[in-house]
This record gives C-alpha cells, structure tokens and sequence, in this order.
C-alpha cells in the first residue's frame, strides 16, 4: 500500500476507474474507400480511386489547386454529392446523403436574412425537431463562437468575420461527429481569417471533432491540420500524405518550427502542383 | 460668392422635413378635387352635359354622406369585397404553388411559357360568355373571372422570387437535414414571401378593374352592380358617390398590401 499522506500517481492515459466515463474525442471515424467522381464521360474522371482514413478527434486538410476535385470530395464526405464509385463509412455507416452528424461549413457564410443570429445557429435543431434542445444548445454554441451578445440581431447586420461565426455556431448546434470545412475563410481579410482559423482549432480540439477543411492556402493547412492529404489534379487523386509535427503553441506562427513545416509542406505542394515560384 | 457660402446662405425649411409627405400627398388630393370642381363647374355650365352637373363634388358628396349614414356603402360593398376575396384567394391558392413548381423545376417553365404567356395575354372579360355558360350562379362567373384576371401575376411573381432565390440557402438547409417540408416553409417561402405580396398587390389592383365590368353581369349587388343602376335610372349624383367608394376601397387594400410588403421585407437597405 503505498503513503496515505502521498496524493495517488495520476495515468492519464486510462481512468483510474474503470466505473467512469473514458475521456474521448466525440468526433467520428471517417473512412473514405475507393472512391471515384465523374460530372461528365466526355471530361473524364474529377476523382480517382481515392482512400484514406481520418482519426477520430483528427483535423485533416485536403490541399491541392482550383480544380483538382478537393472540394468535390469534401461534398461526397458530407452526403451532398454521390460518388460514382467507392464509399464514404463514418462511424461503420455509409453516408447516403446529408446528416447533422456530418455538417458542412462552406465558403460563404450563407445566413438567412429574415432570421436573427440565434434562429439562425438553430437551424439544424429546428430541422431535426430539437427546438426545445436549442434553448440552452444556441446560446452555448454562440458563446463558444464568442457572439453570445448578438443572439437577437439581425444576420445582415454582422461582418463577414462575425456571420461565418455564426455559420460554425449552427453547424456546431447538432453536436456533429464530423465538421467539414470548405475553404470557409477563402473571402475573409487577413486577420479575420487568422483568428477564425485558430479558434475553428481550439473548438475542434475542445470538442474532440473530427475535421476535415478544404484549402489551397499552405499556411492554414499548418495552422489548422494534424495531416494533410496534398492533392495531384486531372484526375484528383492523393499525392502525398504529410503529418504535421507542430505544438499548438508554434501553429500561430512566428517560430521556427513553424517555418519549417510551412516550408516542408509547400516543397510538397509545389513539386505536386507543379509550381515554379516557392517564394 | 463661394459654393459653400452659397449653401449656407440657402433658405432653409426645417419644419417642413417631417411633414413633406403628408403635406404634398394632401397637396396631391387637393389638386384632384379641384379638377374635379372644374370639370363640375364646366358641365354644369355646357348646355349640352348640364344633366351631368350632379357629378360635381358638392352633389357627389353629399350623397356620398347619406350612402355612409343609411348604410349603403356597406351593403353594396361587402359583396364587392367577397367576390373579390374568393377570387383573389383561389388565385392565390392556385398560382402560389405553380409559381414554385416552374420557378423551381426548368422543364415545366420551358413547356409551359408559351401556354401561360399567350393565356395572359387574354383579357379576362373574355372569358365573360364562357363564365356564364360554365357557372350555376353569377357569383360563381364573377369569382371566375377575377380568378382568372388576378392568377397571372401571382403565379409570374412567385416564380420569378424563386428563380432570384441564392441556391447556397438551399444547399445549407439540405446539408442541415431539411426535408421537403422544411425546404419550403422555413427557407422558400420567407425567401419569397416579398415577391409573392408584391404578385398579390399587383392582381388585386387587376381584380378590382375587372370587378366592376364582371358585376355588369346579372347580379343585383355590388359595386359594379350599383354603377350600372344608377346610370340606369340617370342617379349620377349616386354614380359619383359610388365611384369615390370604389377608389376608396382600392386605395385601402393596396395601402394594406404595402404595409403587409414592408413588414416581410427582410432586406435591410441600412446593412
């Protein structure tokens, strides 16, 4: 037995008891198997024979040039789009079509004008017949996009920054396994953009979701990603799978290490895309 | 003299800034009715129209006085108003969702443009010989023919409101697990609602025309009804009143659509 004056050595890798509730990620399994997209015969295949696998509690980017099928396969993950062939499983299930397990933020924020911020973050409850839930479900959510004061206004009368919170706070009100990012910060200014990514970041690690976001831009690729999946073009297919080694604290940017990564990566991106100028 | 100088010294009007509105639409209405007493005051004084002078104002009015009191602005009204009402809302009931399906789906807007424009294009009196021979009662003709006078704009406003729809609103829905139900009640018709008012104002201001030529038709109530009586029976004082009462009720329900078309109206000309 060991000194009842002594606190107990804590293993934070297991509960102590097992009775308890084991701290784990909420987000998803997602398996993506053999997938291919074709829009028309004539033009060929946009994706071929795609497969990979995220993590649970994983934030995987998909990186590669306008046109290489990125953002097409981001529509297949989500149900929006049906591919030609293969499958998307999330958690064991194939994806049939659209779920408020699997939410899809996009580009443009795309609020409903007649609605105030709060309808607006309860959409996907109202949808799924939880209106009672977003009562305390909204304001949480809002608070955790840091818009807790603007629940009753006007959704037009936000900035661009402000209304894509406001797009993670009702894709966030589900309580979604799976967040999936179609450049979402694509039309926002620099520094929007930056603190957007970082937060997106935090929420993600807080919930344990897992994330999967569409980008071109090496440097959010670094700031947000734990894996990148660089993509080759014509047909779209994986190129290069690189896992990111930086500490929360470097993916800000500033330090070497983020430089280095940075650098890394865009080796990789501009050896796929074919880009000349690194600079 | 500088520009800015200039500006300053600019007589000013400040009392005038809130009322302008008010003051120019009394402005407005005083200007009818003095063309209205000129054109009185020069038929009386024409040896050939003299028998038209009680369409004058003070004669028009007056009557129009004793109508309110003894109730027959009511009486002959409300009849108006129900014909008009069951047209407008069979119209409303018929176009709304036609004006989705070929909004929303492009093959049934190819096949049905020609149909629905050379439709359009008949005036609704037409119908008036089909409406009699259609229908038991001349109720049923006159709610006809308003129907068919106020559906077009309704059904063309509805579709075109939806074609202007940003198919990103769509999309988010879906991806947020709408069904159908929802795609059309929360996201659609908001959407839309300002095109659909708009579509409805404008049928009305059709329906209201063409109800007092529909009510020509063998009834014994109504606006048109009490027109043609008392040109019948050479009341013009009465005719008079009753035209003022048919402009009246217009201008009210249209009022009434605008402040309905103001309180959708979600876009926010300020954001």
């Amino acid at each position: 037995m060991g000194d009842p004056m002594m606190p107990e050595p804590i293993d934070r890798r297991r509960p102590a008891d097992p009775t308890l509730p084991t701290p784990r990620p909420t987000g998803a399994h997602v398996s993506v198997r053999g997938l291919c997209h074709t829009y028309r015969k004539a033009d060929g295949p946009v994706l071929q024979d795609i497969g990979f696998a995220v993590e649970p509690g994983e934030i995987l980017a998909l990186l590669g040039r306008s046109g290489c099928g990125k953002s097409t396969l981001l529509h297949m993950v989500s149900g929006l789009t049906m591919p030609t062939a293969g499958e998307v499983v999330i958690n064991g299930n194939a994806v049939r079509g659209p779920s408020p397990r699997w939410v899809m933020m996009f580009q443009a924020p795309s609020l409903y004008p007649w609605m105030t911020v709060a309808q607006n973050a309860a959409l996907g409850l109202r949808f799924a017949r939880r209106m009672h839930a977003a009562k305390t479900r909204v304001p949480e959510v809002l608070d955790l996009v840091d818009l807790g004061g603007l629940a009753d206004r006007n959704a037009q009368e936000l900035s661009g920054g402000q209304q894509q919170r406001v797009a993670l706070a009702r894709s966030l009100a589900p309580k979604p396994e799976v967040l999936l990012l179609d450049e979402p910060f694509s039309a926002l200014d620099a520094f929007t953009r930056r603190n957007l990514q970082q937060d997106v970041r935090r929420i993600a690690r807080n919930l344990g979701l897992t994330m999967m976001i569409v980008t071109h831009d090496v440097g959010e690729a670094v700031r947000m990603a734990d894996r990148v999946l660089v993509l080759d073009a014509n047909p779209g297919r994986i190129a290069h799978d690189v896992t990111m080694t930086l500490s929360d604290a470097d993916r800000n940017g500033g330090t070497e290490a983020f430089q280095r990564e940075h650098t890394r990566l865009m080796q990789t991106y501009s050896a796929v895309a074919q880009i000349t100028d690194t600079a | 003299m500088s520009a800015a100088a200039d500006v300053i010294a600019r007589p000013s009007l400040p009392a005038l800034g809130r009322f302008r509105g008010l003051m120019n639409a009394v402005l407005g209405i005083g200007l009818l009715l003095a063309l209205w007493w000129l054109g009185g005051w020069m038929i009386a004084r024409d040896p050939d129209l003299f028998a038209f002078a009680s369409f004058a104002p003070g004669p028009t009015l007056t009557r129009l006085w004793e109508m309110i009191v003894a109730g027959e602005v009511v009486g002959m009204s409300t009849p108006s108003l129900y014909r008009v009402g069951m047209g407008l809302a069979l119209a409303i009931a018929i176009g709304v969702p036609v004006g989705i399906l070929i909004g929303r789906i492009p093959v049934l807007r190819e096949i049905t443009n020609v149909p629905f424009q050379f439709l359009r294009m008949i005036s609704p009196l037409s119908w008036m010989p089909i409406a009699v021979m259609a229908y038991d009662t001349w109720d049923g003709a006159i709610i006809f023919l308003i129907f068919v006078a106020a559906v077009w704009p309704i059904l063309f406003a509805t579709a075109a409101g939806l074609r202007r729809i940003d198919p990103a609103w769509l999309k988010v829905a879906r991806n947020l697990g709408a069904n159908p139900f929802h795609m059309l009640f929360v996201v659609i018709l908001p959407a839309i609602s300002v095109d659909i008012l708009t579509g409805i104002r404008l049928a009305l201001g059709v329906a209201w025309v063409v109800l007092v030529p529909a009510e020509y038709l063998g009834v014994t109530s109504g606006l048109g009804y009490s027109i043609n009586d008392a040109r019948d029976t050479l009341d013009y004082a009465s005719l008079g009143a009753t035209v003022v009462i048919i402009g009246v009720i217009g201008f009210a329900l249209d009022a009434a659509l605008m402040a309905a078309i103001k309180h959708v109206n979600w876009v926010r000309s300020d954001a």
